[in-house]
């Protein structure tokens, strides 16, 4: 297949990697920051292939994984109210809060619709004018000018019936948080590269000035991924620190003016609540107040769970140590509850059900003991 | 609530505002059902044997091993490209026996109807239902019809039960599976459930798909003639696909299943819908595509008769059954280490980004 095989070259791939090794003098820690990513490594068995030369520590970038329990709790009790549709993206479905998931709320009688696109739940909204139609909006940079554009189309239509319920999360805050964390370990990111299609990557200039940690701007596929390790580690082994774009056929430095001019158009930079890391400053966008009358959290007179502690009580209270495994902490397969108490059907935390979810990509990927 | 807009979803045929509905007192027994039953049902999917469906039909078997199976089939959209509900319902069941060794000889069928159904549509169905039992020379010998009130049932539910005669030989099943042995696919994976998918999805993908739907009889009566003896196990990958018949025969033997991607017969379509949605074709439901285990001696004639029959020329040899190793299934990509290939927990739901 034509833009995916080329990338995956096997005879390549084992060219990189054989640089890779042959550069490293020593193990370097790089944390690869999307979940997207962490799946192809695992998938390939890359982190095999490169262990005693580089380890790889998962980052935070799983849109569903971060989403605050709140949140989650905040759409089911939404899709239980009577003439209330709420529709999501496939991946958060499963995604449990404190009293179970969309799933299971679905099962409990409460009107959950999957969509491909936040403009089918616009349609949907059009065709059905009896029924309030939420999206729940949720993820990166990636995802936040879709939404965006929805609401936009909504405008336009003069709906009444559309609203977003948003959780839209920014990657840059939580890096900047993880990397002053006193615990950190991290010496080079992979950045995300769908992220940086949007948003460019010339901010991350100012970020390795401030904290001297070489970045690469690093896609998904085989080739991607080793030419990202590979940047960062060159960086290393020379006491270098700057941004390279290691996914120059999708990303340009100041990124995609049209997408970013349409989050600014509807979104403003918020404080909110990642879970695994509290609230996060600038950490994710919430809807500008001239177009309040499409927020369902002001339309539904929700209580602001932009800053709440709730998640962090619930997650205390839990054995789930999603928040450990989201920045870095601990891997997938250390946590003492893997594949023990927490497996895909009984899910402690999201990153066991998310597809860009870091226990799931162990789930999947990690070798079995022997049957 | 559901609109007329639902309704005509993707549906092929044109329904007027005023069409005719299939209404509660078509199931209450009375005038109504008798007419819907004797001027829509039976002429269209009655056997010539059995023009009236009775209590109960006598037919006349020849051998005296029967395999019986039932199935209930509900699929949203109810058409979709490559297949509908109606034809689904009759080779899902025909499908059944014939992975299980037996010809397929008489079905009943049994009709859930959701209360405003256009009669166009439930019409349309049966014809569906008529030409595949042809086509698979099925006898459909009995039925039952209810309506159920608006919101109970998605449509139509079909249940379709199989009679059918065992034929030498059986294939001795996924207990006989050895280390040595080769695992065989009939045709390109993933097709129904993308077919499905996008239909349901109303997202435009070129050509993504068209459903693999169809009868698998002559797949297994091709292997059966030629290589009959040294089969192990044959079965239809319908939902959890490929990938979940090898999870449950590698739980049968104690064996592990390797495959290699490479040799993996996927279409251009069923391939860029999976890398766009991120499901994986090994986990997609297929309708009409055998998955198969034989004696590696073998696999090169099993290939040749498979590919000797219409539709399967991309059948392929995907792995091979080793030692019980890291985990139940591996797969060898073309780049890193065997890696284990686990068992979705439900169905594939696309990601985000």
């Amino acid at each position: 297949m034509k833009f995916v095989d080329e990338f995956r070259d096997p005879e390549q791939s084992y060219a990189l990697l054989n640089r890779i090794r042959a550069t490293a003098t020593r193990e370097w820690v790089l944390m690869e920051v999307c979940g997207g990513q962490t799946h192809s490594l695992l998938r390939y068995g890359i982190d095999v292939e490169l262990s005693g030369v580089v380890e790889l520590i998962h980052g935070p970038g799983c849109p569903v994984c971060v989403t605050d329990i709140a949140a989650i709790d905040h759409a089911i009790e939404l899709a239980h109210r009577p003439q209330v549709l709420l529709a999501s993206f496939g991946d958060m479905l499963r995604v449990p809060g404190s009293q179970g998931s969309l799933l299971t709320a679905r099962a409990d009688g409460a009107n959950v619709m999957m969509v491909y696109s936040p403009l089918d739940a616009v349609r949907y909204a059009e065709v059905h004018p009896s029924l309030n139609v939420v999206f729940f909006a949720v993820g990166f940079e990636t995802t936040a000018p879709a939404t965006a554009l929805a609401l936009l189309q909504a405008q336009k239509l003069g709906l009444r019936n559309f609203s977003l319920l948003v959780s839209h999360v920014r990657v840059l805050p939580a890096m900047e948080t993880l990397i002053q964390a006193p615990e950190n370990r991290v010496q080079g990111f992979l950045a995300a590269g769908h992220v940086c299609c949007v948003t460019g990557f010339a901010e991350y200039e100012n970020f390795v000035r401030r904290f001297r940690v070489p970045v690469a701007v690093t896609g998904f596929e085989t080739l991607d991924l080793l030419q990202g390790i590979l940047d960062c580690v060159t960086q290393l082994e020379s006491g270098v620190a700057k941004v390279h774009n290691c996914y120059s056929r999708s990303v340009q430095r100041t990124g995609n003016q049209h997408a970013i001019d349409v989050i600014e158009r509807v979104y403003e930079i918020d404080t909110r609540v990642w879970r695994g890391f509290g609230p996060v400053t600038s950490g994710g966008y919430s809807i500008r107040p001239e177009l309040q009358e499409f927020d369902a959290s002001h339309r539904f007179n929700l209580k602001s769970f932009a800053t709440n502690n709730v998640a962090k009580d619930i997650e205390q209270y839990s054995q789930c140590r999603a928040g450990d495994v989201l920045s870095g902490r601990l891997k997938p397969c250390e946590c003492p509850e893997f594949r023990k108490t927490c497996t895909p059907e009984t899910p402690l935390g999201a990153p066991m059900v998310s597809s860009e979810g870091a226990c799931a990509a162990y789930e999947k990927f990690h070798p079995r003991v022997q049957l | 609530m559901k609109h007329l807009s639902d309704w005509s979803l993707n549906c092929p045929i044109l329904i007027s505002a005023d069409a005719e509905r299939i209404s509660l007192a078509h199931g209450e027994g009375a005038r109504l059902s008798r007419r819907l039953i004797s001027e829509t049902i039976l002429p269209r999917v009655a056997s010539a044997e059995h023009t009236a469906f009775t209590d109960a039909a006598k037919v006349t078997a020849i051998g005296c091993r029967l395999a019986i199976c039932t199935d209930s089939h509900t699929v949203s959209p109810m058409f979709f490209p490559g297949g509908d509900l109606g034809s689904l319902s009759v080779y899902g069941t025909v499908n059944d026996l014939a992975v299980a060794g037996a010809y397929p000889r008489w079905l009943t069928l049994s009709l859930i109807i959701e209360e405003g159904l256009p009669k166009v549509i439930l019409e349309t169905i049966l014809d569906s239902v008529a030409r595949a039992a042809r086509e698979c020379r099925v006898s459909i010998v009995a039925g039952d019809t209810k309506v159920v009130p608006r919101g109970a049932v998605d449509g139509l539910f079909i249940t379709t039960s199989g009679v059918g005669e065992f034929m030498d030989p059986i294939p001795p099943g996924p207990g006989a599976i050895q280390v040595g042995d080769q695992i065989l696919v009939s045709g390109p994976l993933g097709r129904h459930g993308i077919a499905v998918m996008s239909a349901r999805g109303g997202f435009t993908l070129d050509a993504a798909s068209v459903s693999d739907s169809g009868s698998v009889f002559p797949i297994v009566t091709a292997l059966r003639d030629s290589v009959g003896e040294h089969l192990r196990a044959i079965r239809d990958a319908t939902r959890g696909g490929v990938s979940a018949v090898l999870q449950e025969w590698s739980q049968a033997s104690g064996l592990t299943f390797t495959l290699t991607e490479a040799n993996l017969p996927i279409t251009d379509g069923v391939r860029g819908a999976c890398e766009l949605l991120g499901l994986d074709p090994l986990y997609v439901a297929n309708e009409g595509t055998i998955v198969v285990a034989i004696d590696a001696s073998y696999a090169q004639a099993a290939i040749t008769a498979l590919r000797s029959v219409p539709g399967c020329d991309r059948a392929a040899i995907i792995g091979e059954v080793q030692p019980a190793g890291i985990s139940p299934l591996t797969i060898r990509r073309a780049f890193g280490p065997p890696r284990p290939l686990d068992e979705p927990s439900g169905a594939p739901l696309p990601r985000i980004c």
